[in-house]
């Protein structure tokens, strides 16, 4: 039976081969927890996606993951740039991502994009020069 | 070959190859392989949340101990071709491996 948990994630932003470790972490709970894979690979996913982008725009943050019997719940804050138009950052194949983020294998515009498709909610509040926090909801 | 031949017998069901992880992650299918280029720490990542069974590294490209011992503690298989990602698909493709439902 899934209790109440919340799991509080420090994610670095100068090391790249490092990102996703709290994902991976979140993913291998919640399957011992005995949630069903295809959530666990929502959670997974968009997590996951919400973490890259953490790293490559905003020099890290903190993640939060609360767990509790009918959703899970994800807030990721950072203290990075800010989106400047989040309308438009919503659209598939649309990136501000350099070039040699490109290379690593992100930066096709799909992230935020993904990160709706896999959650049942999902809301940005960003500002220019202070951060950005991404709430997303997934329900069990 | 490079790890996993103690998982040969796992069937896989359908198939994607992109560099571009994003891409990759847009695409959920159960059981899937991933021909990919991209030969880094966050290919390993993408096929853990995916829950894909095997990486095929295409162009030659080989994976550094780190990635290797990741994909053992997930039970990736990983696999590395001196074909391009268009042959490597297309070998796959002939043999019956299709890409599932387009993506919406």
């Amino acid at each position: 039976m899934i209790n109440y948990i919340t799991l509080t994630y420090q994610v670095s932003g100068d090391d790249f081969t490092r990102a996703g470790e709290a994902s991976s972490d979140v993913k291998s709970k919640l399957k011992q927890m005995g949630v069903s894979p295809e959530m666990v690979r929502k959670v997974a996913i968009s997590m996951y996606e919400g973490e890259i982008n953490m790293v490559i725009h905003a020099h890290g943050g903190i993640i939060k993951v609360t767990i509790s019997p009918h959703e899970i719940l994800m807030v990721l804050e950072d203290q990075g740039p800010g989106i400047p138009d989040v309308e438009k950052a919503m659209q598939a194949g649309y990136s501000t991502a350099p070039e040699n983020i490109r290379s690593l294998g992100f930066g096709a515009g799909m992230g935020l994009p993904n990160m709706k498709k896999y959650t049942d909610e999902m809301d940005i509040k960003t500002k220019i020069g202070v951060g950005t926090t991404v709430t997303m909801k997934v329900k069990l | 070959m490079i790890w996993g031949e103690m998982l040969l017998d796992r069937e896989v069901h359908t198939a994607c190859g992109s560099d571009m992880m994003s891409d990759v992650l847009a695409f959920v299918k159960d059981q899937s392989v991933l021909l990919t280029g991209l030969c880094n720490m966050q290919a390993i990542r993408t096929a853990e949340m995916m829950d894909i069974i095997c990486i095929v590294f295409v162009r030659g490209k080989v994976p550094d101990e780190a990635m290797i011992q990741l994909a053992r503690e997930r039970e990736i298989v990983l696999l590395s071709s001196g074909h391009r990602m268009f042959s490597a698909c297309g070998l796959l493709y002939e043999k019956g491996l299709r890409g599932g439902a387009p993506y919406r």
